[in-house]
C-alpha cells in the first residue's frame, strides 16, 4: 500500500544477493501451489477493481499459514487497498471471513515487487486446499492516449497488466477476465488464448505458468467515465459537546482525463450533450451521513448555487455541480460543510473515555483522492487523544484555536493519500474530557459584560473633573 | 449641550465628561477678558445649554454697560436668562434635586429609555441590511467593494507596512498600479483593524465576513452619530427620530447594506460625526472637542474623497455666522482648530498629500480662516479701544487690509490659473457645472453613479422625507441657532450637489433624516400636547402655577413647529427657582403655554393630524423595508429571476471568474471593459489590462479600440499589451441589458476621444447603435460585435437578441485571430484566447499579402499614439 521508493533500490539488491546465497532458506513459499486462479478486472470507472480468487493447496510437509500475493512495481505505486477473504462453503451458502493483509518482504522476488501476506485462518497441513478471495484496487491506472482530445472526441486510454497473474507460487491453471465500459476497443495484445466478446476480453487458460511469469498485455479501448480525482482533500471535524458535530470539507477537483484540447463551445455542449464533451462531467454526489443539517457548498468566492439535497432516516446524498463543467484537466476547488447531532457519533467508552467515531474517507462517490488529511478537532480542554484506524495512516497533533479559545484545540491529525470509497469505513478517537470546560466560554462572556457593566457604573459614578 | 432642561437632567452620562474640559476654558478666556468689556457676551443667549449659563451667570454684572454693543451684535438679550445667578453647572444641579425621588426615577427611566431606543435604532440598522445575506448570501456586492476586498486581503495578510507600499502589478498592465499611494485607505484599515481585533480574541472570522457585514455595523455607528448630532441641533426628540429615520434612508442602504463593502459605508459615519463634534464645539466651545473633531475630520479624509464637502460646508457656515454676526469665541474655536490641524492631518494621507493645500477645493477654507483672524482682531480691537479710537483704527485698518486683500487674490488667482485645470479636478468641476464632464471627459460621464439623478430617484432614494424637508427648515429657523443655521446650510448645499450627481444624494440622506427628524419631533410635540390638555382627565390638574407670571416672552406657537430652544432656559429657570417645589419638573412649559398662548390646536384636529403623520412614517418604513429588500439587497454579481418554475439563479460572472482562475496560467492577462477589472483582480486573481480605477484614459482608449476594430487590428493591440485572453460580458440570450454591447457607445467614444481613427459616425446608423440588418460594416466587423454573437445564431436559428429586441445583422461569420474558449451557462460571459501568432513564411503569394497588410497596420500604429 504504503509506497517506499527510498527503500526498494537497496532492499531489491539485498534480495538479489540472497537469491545466491540462500537459494533454499525459505523453502516453505515453494510448498505452496496455486490450483487455480481467476482474475476478474473491472475497468468500467477510472477506480480499477480486481477480484482474485486463488485456491491455494499445500505440497510441502510443513503447515502453513501464509499467503503471498506478488505486485509488479507499476501496481504498487498504484495500490489503494488489497484486501482478502477466506471463502468456505458451498455456492448459495458462500460466507466470506475477512483475514488479515500485511505488507511483507520476500528475498527471492524479482526487482521491486512488493508482496502481501495474507494470514489464513487455519494453517494448511500437507495436501489440504483453501480458497481465497482477494481484492485490490488500482488507481491512477488508465493513461489516456491521445493525452488531449478535442471537445467532440471520446476519451481512450490505455490499461497495461499481465496475462499471466504475478505470482510467487507455481500456477497450475489461470484465467484472466476484462471489462471494459463500452464495445469499443481499440486493441489488445494477443496472448493466446486470448479472445474478445462484447465488453469482456478473456485471457487464458494458461496452465503450469512457473513462479513471477509475467507477460504484459496493452489494452486500449474507449472509457468515458468522469475521471475525477481529488487532489487535496482537507476534513475538518469539529467536535462541539453542545451538541453538534460540525463537518468541513475542502476539496481540490481536476479532471484526470485526457486533456481538453482547443476551445470549447458552449452552444455545441447544450445542443448536443451526448455527442460532445463526453468525458466531462458536470456531476457529483456526495453520500453524507443521515440526519444532515445545516449544509453548504460553496468556493472561495462565494455560494454555488447549483446543489441538491435528499435526506432520509438511513443516509443523506447531496448531488451538486461545480461551477462549470470539467473537462479534461480542468480544476475546481470548492468546500463543502454540514453539521450533525453529537449523539450519533459520540460515545462513552466503558473506561469513561469518550470517543467519536466517524467515517474515514472521501463521501464523494467514485472519486480517488490523492491526498486525505482528515482533522478531528477535539474540544477546549480534552487530553490524551488517541485514534483506531484499520489500517496505516500518518499521525500527528496540532493546535486550532477558534472560537474564544484559551488554551486552544487539540486536533488530531491523520492524512493517507490514494483513498479510494473502499477506505470509508468507521474509526474512533478516543479523548478524555471533562464537562466542566463547556462552561469556560460563556463563563468568560459573562465576566466580561459583568465587568463592562461595573466600569460603566462607576465611570458614572465618579467625578473625573479636575476642578472641584 | 442640548436645548431641554429636562432631557439633559435625563441623560447625565451622556454629558458628564463635558464640564471639566468646557469649564476650565472658559474661565481662563475670562480671565483674559476680565478687564475688558465682556465681548463674549454676544453669543445668542437663546441658545446656551446649561454649561454656558455658568459664565453668563457670572459675568452679567459686567453685561448690562454695553446692551447697545451686543444690540449692535444682532442679539436681543433676555433678561430672564441671567436673572438668578447659578452657582453650578447642570450635572450638579441635578444632583441637587435629589430629594425630588420621583423626579429622579423619572430622568432614570427617560435616559434609560433613549438609552434603549437608541439601541434598538442600532440594531434596525444593522438588521435592515441585511436581506441582501439572508436573500442571497454573505458576498461582496458590485465592482468597487471586490477591490476594497483585495486590498483588505493583502493588508491582513501583509502588515500595514507592505500595504502602504503596495505596487500592484497585476492590474493596468504593463504600468501596474500605487495602491498604497491612490487609495483612500479609512475602510481598508477599519475593517483590517477590525479583523486584528476578532482575531486577537480568537473569533476566527475570514476577511470575507468582516467586510460583509462593515457597511451594516458602521450604519449602526451612523445612526448614532445622527442622533448626537440633532441632539445638538434640536434636542434629544429630535435627535432620536432623525436616527430612526437614518436607520433605514433606502439612499443610505444602497450603499451600505451587507456586503456592500465601500467607501462610502464608513465615510457616512465618518461625516455625519464630524458635524457632530462641529457643533459641539461649537455649541460647548470645548477645545477638547475641536481637537475631535480635526481627528474625525482625518478619518473621513482617509476613507472617502467627499471630505471636500466637509471642508467647504464648514468653512460656508462659518462664513455665513460672521455675515450674520453670530461670530463668537466659540465659533473660532470650532473653526481654526479644524482646518490647522485637519489640513496638517489630511496632508498625512498618501493619496490626499499636497493636495490638502494645493487645490482649489481646499481653498475656502483657508479664505475663511484668514477671515476669521480679521475678524476676531476686530472685535479684540474693539475690545480695547474707545468707540472713537475704534472708528478712526477701522478705517486705516479697512483701507490696508483691502490693499493686502487685492495682493492676495492676485496670488491665488496666479496660483489657480497656473494648474491646468484650473485647480480644480474633473469630479470637482463637475459638481460646479453638471454639463461640464459630459462635455469634456467621457470617462467621467461613462460612469453610471456620475449622471444627475431623475425625480423619481429622489423619490426612491428619500422618500417622504423630501416632503419633511421644508417643515424641518421652518422649524430650524424658529429660532435661528448656530447649530440649525448648521443644518439649513448642509440641506441646502446637499440638495444642490445631489441634483448634480447621482452618488451625492448620500450626502443629502443624512440632512434629510436630521431636517425631517426635527420637523416630525416637533410636530408630534405640538400635537401630542395639545391632546394631553384637552383630555378631560387630565385638564383638571393642568392648573396655572404661579410661576407662569415671571415667563412673559413665550414665542407664540402658531405653527406647527414650537421653539424648543426658547423652552430651554425658561425651564430651567423655573426648575431652579422653584427646585424645592415638589413638582414635576417638565410639566410647567407646557401647562404655561396652554393658558397664556391657546397655542394648542383643537383635539380632533390634532388627533387626526397625529394619526396622518403616524401614517406617513408608517408609509416611510413600508417603503425602506421594500427598498432594502427588493431594490437594493441584489449583489449583481449573481442574478435571480422569478418564473413559473421557481427561482432561478444566473451564477455566471462566478462561472467564469472561476474558470479563469482555475484553468488558466497565473500570470496570463486577461482583457476586458474596465467594468470587470476589479473582480477579475478580486476573484480570478488574473492580471487585467484596466479597471474600475479610472486612472488612465489612453489605457482605457485602448482598450476600447481594440474592441471596436476589426479583428485583425485588435488582435495586434491585444498582442502588443501581451492579452492571452479577452471577457466580454453579453446578455442577449437571457436579457441582461447592461452588458457590453450597451456599454459599447462609451467604448468607441473613449477610443475615439485618443485615437482619432475610430469615428463614432462609422458606428451609428440614424444616430443609434444598432446591430441589427440596419447595422453598418463597421458595427458588424468590430471585434466587440463578433465576440458577443459568434455562433450565437445556433442557439436558436434565427440569432434574437432578446436585450435590443432584435434578430442581429451579421449571423454566420468565424473567428480567425480569437478562439472561444469558455462560455458560461447562459452566455452572461464568453471568454477568448488569442491565437497563437501564424508561421511567417507560407509561400509567395501569402507573404506578399501579409506583407501589404502589415505596412498598412504599421501606418495606422504611426497614428495611434499607442504606448506600447
Amino acid at each position: 500500500m504504503e509506497e517506499q521508493p527510498h527503500f526498494r533500490v537497496p532492499l531489491s539488491l539485498l534480495l538479489f544477493l540472497s537469491l545466491f546465497l540462500l537459494p533454499t532458506s525459505f523453502s516453505s513459499t515453494h510448498d505452496l501451489q496455486i490450483l487455480n486462479a481467476e482474475r476478474r478486472i473491472d475497468l468500467t470507472s477510472h477506480i480499477i477493481k480486481v477480484y482474485l480468487t486463488l485456491k491455494v493447496e499445500n505440497l510441502g510437509t510443513s503447515p502453513a499459514s501464509e499467503v503471498h500475493l506478488a505486485f509488479s512495481p507499476a501496481e504498487a505505486e498504484h495500490l489503494a487497498i488489497v484486501k482478502a477473504a477466506a471463502t468456505s462453503g458451498k455456492r448459495k451458502k458462500k460466507t466470506y471471513i475477512p483475514l488479515d493483509v500485511k505488507s511483507a518482504e520476500l528475498p527471492d522476488g524479482p526487482n521491486g515487487t512488493k508482496f502481501f501476506t495474507v494470514t489464513l485462518l487455519t494453517s494448511l497441513n500437507k495436501g489440504e486446499t483453501a480458497t481465497l478471495e482477494v481484492l485490490y484496487i488500482l488507481t491512477h491506472s488508465l493513461e489516456p492516449f491521445p493525452v488531449e482530445i478535442t471537445q467532440s472526441e471520446s476519451q481512450l486510454v490505455y490499461f497495461r497488466d499481465s496475462a499471466i497473474l504475478l505470482s510467487p507460487y507455481h500456477v497450475k491453471e489461470q484465467t484472466t477476465f476484462i471489462k471494459t465500459p463500452s464495445t469499443r476497443v481499440e486493441s489488445f495484445t494477443v496472448v493466446d488464448p486470448a479472445k474478445r466478446a462484447g465488453t469482456e476480453l478473456k485471457y487464458g487458460p494458461y496452465e503450469d505458468q512457473p513462479p513471477y511469469s509475467y507477460s504484459p498485455v496493452l489494452v486500449h479501448f474507449e472509457n468515458n467515465n468522469p475521471f475525477a480525482v481529488v487532489e487535496e482533500l482537507e476534513r475538518e471535524i469539529e467536535i462541539s459537546h453542545w451538541g453538534n458535530v460540525q463537518v468541513t470539507e475542502r476539496y481540490r477537483l481536476v479532471h484526470a482525463g485526457a486533456r481538453h484540447k482547443g476551445a470549447f463551445s458552449r452552444v455545441e455542449y447544450q445542443t448536443r450533450p451526448d455527442a460532445t464533451g463526453v468525458s466531462s462531467f458536470k456531476h457529483l454526489l456526495a453520500k453524507l451521513p443521515p440526519k444532515v443539517h445545516s449544509v453548504y457548498y460553496r468556493d472561495e468566492i462565494g455560494n454555488v448555487s447549483t446543489s441538491n439535497l435528499r435526506t432520509d432516516y438511513r443516509k443523506s446524498e447531496l448531488e451538486f455541480q461545480p461551477r462549470y463543467p470539467l473537462f479534461g484537466g480542468w480544476k475546481s476547488t470548492f468546500v463543502i460543510g454540514y453539521g450533525l447531532p453529537l449523539q450519533d457519533f459520540l460515545f462513552e467508552s466503558p473506561d469513561g473515555r469518550r470517543y467519536l467515531n466517524f467515517t474515514f474517507g472521501c463521501p464523494l462517490t467514485q472519486t480517488v483522492v490523492d491526498k486525505l488529511i482528515l482533522k478531528v478537532v477535539l474540544p477546549e480542554g480534552s487530553k490524551d487523544p488517541t485514534a483506531v484506524i484499520p489500517f496505516q495512516v500518518d499521525q500527528h497533533l496540532e493546535i486550532k484555536y477558534s472560537y474564544l479559545d484559551v488554551i486552544g484545540r487539540t486536533v488530531v491529525v491523520l492524512e493517507k493519500s490514494n483513498v479510494v470509497p473502499e477506505h470509508n469505513v468507521p474509526f474512533q478517537v478516543y479523548y478524555t474530557f471533562n464537562p466542566i470546560f463547556m462552561l469556560a466560554e460563556p463563563l468568560m462572556l459573562s465576566i466580561a459584560i459583568f465587568l463592562f457593566f461595573v466600569a460603566s457604573v462607576s465611570y458614572l459614578h465618579a467625578d473625573l473633573s479636575i476642578r472641584k | 449641550m442640548n436645548q431641554r432642561g429636562k432631557i439633559s437632567s435625563q441623560t447625565p452620562q451622556l454629558q458628564l465628561h463635558s464640564p471639566a474640559p468646557y469649564h476650565s476654558l472658559v474661565f481662563s478666556i475670562s480671565k483674559s477678558h476680565s478687564q475688558t468689556r465682556p465681548l463674549r457676551f454676544s453669543q445668542p443667549p437663546l441658545t446656551l445649554s446649561g454649561s454656558q449659563t455658568l459664565p453668563a451667570a457670572v459675568a452679567l454684572p459686567r453685561l448690562s454697560p454695553s446692551p447697545r454693543l451686543a444690540s449692535t451684535l444682532g442679539f436681543t438679550l433676555n433678561p430672564r436668562v441671567a436673572s438668578p445667578p447659578a452657582p453650578f453647572s447642570w450635572p450638579s444641579m441635578a444632583a441637587s434635586d435629589a430629594p425630588n425621588g420621583d423626579v429622579l426615577i423619572r430622568n432614570a427611566f427617560g435616559s434609560v429609555l433613549a438609552f434603549l431606543i437608541l439601541l434598538l435604532i442600532g440594531v434596525l440598522a444593522f438588521s435592515i441590511r441585511l436581506f441582501s445575506v439572508i436573500k442571497y448570501e454573505s458576498v461582496i456586492h458590485e465592482f468597487d467593494p471586490y477591490f476594497n476586498y483585495r486590498v483588505t486581503q493583502f493588508l491582513t495578510k501583509n502588515g500595514i507596512y507592505d500595504f502602504w507600499n503596495w505596487f500592484d502589478d497585476r492590474t493596468w498592465y504593463p504600468l501596474g498600479r500605487v495602491i498604497g499611494g491612490t487609495v483612500y485607505p479609512g475602510l481598508t484599515l477599519t475593517a483590517g483593524t477590525l479583523y486584528w481585533f476578532l482575531h486577537s480574541l480568537n473569533i476566527p472570522l475570514s476577511v470575507e465576513t468582516v467586510c460583509v457585514f462593515t457597511a451594516p455595523i458602521f450604519s449602526a455607528f451612523a445612526s448614532w452619530a445622527t442622533f448626537l448630532l440633532t441632539k445638538e441641533v434640536k434636542g434629544v426628540g429630535a435627535g432620536l427620530t432623525a436616527a430612526a429615520l437614518l436607520a433605514m434612508v433606502p439612499s443610505y442602504i444602497s450603499r451600505s447594506v451587507a456586503g456592500s463593502y465601500d467607501n462610502e459605508a464608513v465615510a457616512i459615519f465618518a461625516l455625519i460625526f464630524t458635524f457632530y463634534l462641529y457643533i459641539k464645539t461649537l455649541n460647548t466651545g470645548s477645545l477638547f472637542y475641536a481637537t475631535l473633531n480635526s481627528l474625525s475630520y482625518f478619518y473621513m479624509v482617509c476613507s472617502w474623497g467627499g471630505y471636500t464637502f466637509i471642508i467647504n460646508l464648514i468653512p460656508m457656515h462659518v462664513l455665513l455666522c460672521i455675515v450674520t454676526g453670530r461670530y463668537s469665541s466659540r465659533l473660532y474655536i470650532a473653526y481654526a482648530p479644524l482646518v490647522v490641524l485637519g489640513t496638517l492631518l489630511a496632508a498625512l494621507v498618501p493619496v490626499v498629500g499636497f493636495n490638502a493645500v494645493m487645490t482649489s477645493e481646499h481653498f475656502a477654507s483657508f479664505l475663511v480662516f484668514i477671515i476669521i483672524h480679521v475678524v476676531a482682531l476686530v472685535y479684540y480691537i474693539k475690545g480695547i479701544l474707545s468707540p472713537k479710537m475704534f472708528k478712526v483704527a477701522l478705517a486705516l485698518v479697512v483701507s490696508i487690509g483691502l490693499a493686502v486683500c487685492c495682493a492676495m487674490v492676485a496670488v491665488i488667482i496666479a496660483l489657480v490659473a497656473s494648474s491646468p485645470t484650473k485647480g480644480w479636478s474633473g469630479r470637482s468641476l463637475s459638481l460646479l457645472d453638471p454639463t461640464y464632464a459630459s462635455k469634456y471627459i467621457p470617462i467621467i460621464a461613462s460612469v453610471s453613479e456620475h449622471q444627475p439623478p431623475t425625480w423619481p430617484s429622489y423619490f426612491m432614494d428619500i422618500n417622504v422625507l423630501a416632503f419633511l424637508i421644508p417643515a424641518g427648515i421652518i422649524a430650524c429657523f424658529s429660532p435661528l441657532s448656530d447649530a440649525s443655521l448648521f443644518a439649513v446650510l448642509y440641506i441646502v448645499l446637499s440638495v444642490y450637489f445631489s441634483g448634480v450627481m447621482v452618488r451625492l444624494m448620500l450626502v443629502l440622506a443624512p440632512a434629510a433624516c436630521i431636517l425631517s427628524g426635527i420637523a416630525l419631533s416637533q410636530a408630534f410635540d405640538v400635537f401630542t400636547r395639545s391632546i394631553k390638555f384637552q383630555l378631560p382627565s387630565l385638564s383638571d390638574h393642568s392648573h396655572i402655577d404661579a410661576r407662569d407670571a415671571s415667563s412673559e416672552n413665550i414665542v407664540p406657537d402658531d405653527t406647527i413647529k414650537t421653539d424648543k430652544s426658547e423652552d430651554t432656559p425658561k425651564e430651567r429657570m423655573t426648575k431652579r427657582s422653584k427646585k424645592k417645589e415638589k413638582e414635576p419638573v417638565e410639566k410647567p412649559p407646557t401647562k404655561f403655554q396652554i393658558k397664556k398662548r391657546l397655542s394648542v390646536l383643537p383635539f380632533e384636529a390634532s388627533i387626526i393630524a397625529v394619526i396622518l403623520l403616524v401614517l406617513l412614517v408608517a408609509f416611510y418604513v413600508v417603503h425602506c423595508v421594500w427598498a432594502a429588500a427588493e431594490a437594493y439587497s441584489a449583489p449583481s454579481i449573481v442574478l435571480t429571476s422569478h418564473s413559473n418554475d421557481g427561482l432561478h439563479v444566473f451564477d455566471d460572472f462566478r462561472e467564469a471568474y472561476a474558470w479563469l482562475s482555475h484553468n488558466t496560467d497565473v500570470d496570463d492577462k486577461v482583457a476586458s471593459w474596465w467594468d470587470y477589472g476589479y473582480q477579475t483582480t478580486a476573484m480570478a486573481n488574473r492580471t487585467v489590462i484596466v479597471d474600475n480605477n479610472t486612472w488612465n484614459n489612453t489605457h482605457i482608449a485602448t482598450v476600447g479600440t481594440a474592441m471596436s476594430s476589426p479583428e485583425k487590428a485588435a488582435w495586434e493591440i491585444f498582442h502588443s499589451l501581451d492579452v492571452k485572453y479577452v471577457l466580454v460580458v453579453f446578455g442577449g440570450l437571457v436579457g441582461y441589458p447592461s452588458d457590453d454591447i450597451n456599454k459599447f457607445l462609451w467604448m468607441v467614444r473613449i477610443g475615439g476621444g485618443v485615437f482619432p481613427h475610430i469615428k463614432e459616425p462609422d458606428y451609428l446608423r440614424d444616430g443609434q447603435y444598432r446591430i441589427d440588418s440596419m447595422a453598418t460594416p463597421t458595427m458588424l466587423n468590430c471585434l466587440m460585435y463578433k465576440l458577443s454573437y459568434y455562433r450565437f445564431v445556433e442557439t436558436d436559428g434565427k440569432a434574437f437578441d432578446r436585450v435590443r429586441r432584435t434578430e442581429i445583422g451579421k449571423k454566420y461569420f468565424k473567428l480567425t485571430h480569437f478562439e472561444e474558449v469558455f462560455t458560461t451557462h447562459h452566455w452572461m460571459v464568453r471568454i477568448y484566447k488569442l491565437k497563437p501568432p501564424k508561421n511567417r513564411i507560407r509561400g509567395k503569394n501569402k507573404k506578399s499579402k501579409s506583407k501589404t497588410s502589415s505596412t498598412t497596420t504599421s501606418k495606422r500604429k504611426g497614428t495611434r499614439r499607442n504606448p506600447f
